[in-house]
């Protein structure tokens, strides 16, 4: 019994091993693309005798990567941000207070969900353009955050819903406590780990958002990441090394951010599909 | 108290609070529903896109559309990428979840690797997995060689860059799928299975009537993100072939970026943007109504 359970083990951890690296091979890939010099014509699944870290800096110079870098920082910071405020702040009532015009709201923000942004990308650009808000952060910022609030608004209220216990609200209420008060003193700070997983949903998609970045921030001033790579990806076709190494400064900051954050990841993905 | 609570719960709470979602009801309106409106009107024009004049012309755009071949390779690539999309990252994703959720080794290595991706922006997935078909010394066409074999050129294949571009999001996004599994799963009581043990039930029966089951909400879930991100596919496809060659690997959301800024063609584009509009909500209402009705009561 003991015999045929530990070989079933040993085999379906062999297994496991085996789907991990069949998924790293792009990865091992593009580490050693990254890391040859533009000379060196061996196969891609050889790793370089001589590592060149060169691609690097000359990458992060010629796509000019650091300034990409801090625009994609700054518009992830405040679109996340304010999902937060105004998406908790709309969660709220509409978790809690079960009238008709509620209930309508709750509804037509998941529809929302479907909406595919691209489909009023031409009405889309025209506003942009008449608004004088082309190649400025704030379009970034507002797009990002119009359109990831139903997901927000969405796992925000399931939480409060199933978690956040009704009596401390009327306690803080017969305390003569108004609704903001109570709001940001009581509810928001119990919010704290779907905040948390929001927040890093929130950050993956904004930081990797390429659809609103292409059409809105085409200026070099303001381009971000994934527009800054597509750019250099149509100037360096010849000279793979080099995006490779782009590509990996611009997928750093989210993945150790990843890795260090694990937990909140899985969590966040968990409470959004468990619930309801 | 009791009274006084009762009285002053009825005051403040005559109020359904809507100025607390103003501010997204605000966002919501202004950059999504009004363009999205305002894209239906633009789609009985002839509009170029930038010139202060334009004319309705009625629903020449919709029979134009009707009528345009390139209409229905794009539909079809854009179903291919969502339905194609959705079956494989369910099975792969339940597949992997099934694993894991037993006592193995490796157990958080594999989830960590295969979840990775989804962190990445799919742009740059897309450049990835580039190095790995592109014709000229990629990592495929090396091993092809090596093998003795032909070169193939996977990308520039019409028959195949489509499942080229399927495959690669479902690479990407297959961990989505396997966490929510691996959620759904272990939150099955194990009382289930201890009943069904004592029954001598077979490890296929357990999985056919008991875990396939309580794991519908989990389906559902899938279904529903899969489908509506794989009908959206825009990325992957920029980076890997830019909708090319020809039309052939166009989706609905890069045929109306190219419509739009390449071809100057607005209204056309807005049209498009109606009907994928209409794809899209019900193909993802339907998903999402028939496998609620599949649900049971856990």
């Amino acid at each position: 019994m003991d015999y045929t359970s530990s070989r079933k083990k040993i085999a379906l951890s062999t297994f496991a091993l085996l789907i991990t690296v069949l998924h790293f091979l792009p990865f091992y890939v593009l580490i050693t693309t990254a890391l040859k010099t533009k000379s060196d014509f061996s196969s891609k699944w050889v790793f370089p005798l001589e590592i060149s870290w060169a691609n690097f800096s000359e990458a992060w110079e010629a796509a000019n990567l650091g300034n990409a870098l801090l625009n994609t920082g700054i518009i992830t910071f405040f679109a996340a941000a304010l999902l937060i405020i105004i998406g908790s702040l709309a969660a709220y009532p509409l978790a809690r207070r079960q009238t008709k015009l509620n209930r309508f709201m709750y509804m037509f923000f998941i529809a929302i969900m479907v909406v595919p942004p691209l489909a009023a990308l031409v009405p889309l650009y025209q506003l942009v353009v008449n608004m004088g808000l082309m190649n400025t952060y704030q379009v970034a910022i507002f797009n990002n955050v119009a359109s990831y609030l139903p997901l927000t608004i969405f796992l925000y209220a399931g939480f409060i819903r199933s978690t956040i216990p009704k009596s401390l609200e009327e306690a803080a209420r017969i305390d003569g406590a108004g609704t903001l008060r109570i709001f940001f003193q009581i509810v928001f700070p119990l919010l704290k780990p779907i905040t948390a997983s929001i927040l890093i949903i929130a950050c993956v998609y904004i930081w990797n958002d390429y659809q609103f970045a292409i059409f809105f921030l085409q200026d070099e001033s303001v381009q971000t990441m994934t527009v800054a790579l597509s750019r250099f990806f149509g100037e360096n076709a010849n000279n793979l090394n080099l995006v490779a190494a782009a590509a990996i400064i611009a997928t750093l900051p989210m993945a150790i951010l990843f890795l260090l954050l694990q937990k909140h990841f899985v969590q966040g993905l968990a409470a959004g599909s468990v619930k309801e | 108290m009791a009274v006084s609570t009762k009285k002053i719960g009825k005051t403040k709470q005559n109020s359904s609070l809507w100025w607390m979602y103003l501010p997204a009801l605000l966002f919501v309106v202004f950059f999504i529903v009004y363009p999205f409106l305002n894209g239906i009107r633009i789609s009985f024009t002839n509009w170029n896109g930038f010139s202060q004049t334009f004319d309705y012309i009625g629903f020449r755009q919709y029979i134009r559309m009707f009528t345009d071949p390139d209409t229905w390779t794009v539909v079809r690539n854009t179903l291919i990428y969502g339905i194609g999309s959705t079956i494989f990252q369910n099975i792969l994703g339940l597949a992997y979840a099934l694993l894991l959720n037993q006592s193995i080794h490796f157990k958080a290595l594999t989830r960590t690797i295969v979840y990775l991706p989804v962190i990445i922006s799919p742009l740059i997935m897309g450049y990835i997995w580039y190095f790995f078909f592109s014709y000229q010394g990629g990592a495929l066409n090396d091993v092809l060689i090596a093998l003795g074999l032909e070169r193939i050129n996977v990308l520039g294949n019409i028959d195949i860059n489509i499942w080229i571009i399927v495959f690669v999001n479902t690479f990407q996004f297959v961990g989505i799928a396997m966490i929510i599994y691996l959620a759904g799963l272990q939150s099955v009581s194990r009382d289930f299975y201890e009943a069904a043990e004592i029954d001598g039930a077979s490890s296929f029966q357990k999985f056919k009537n008991i875990t396939f089951p309580l794991l519908m909400p989990s389906i559902t879930i899938n279904m529903v993100i899969n489908i509506i991100g794989g009908l959206k596919l825009f990325d992957v496809i920029i980076s890997l072939t830019g909708g090319g060659p020809g039309n052939s690997s166009q989706s609905m959301s890069t045929f109306m970026y190219d419509l739009y800024f390449a071809r100057e063609d607005a209204g056309y584009a807005a049209t498009q943007g109606v009907l994928m509009m209409i794809i899209i909500l019900i193909l993802s209402l339907s998903a999402l109504i028939y496998f609620r009705r599949k649900e049971v009561e856990a």
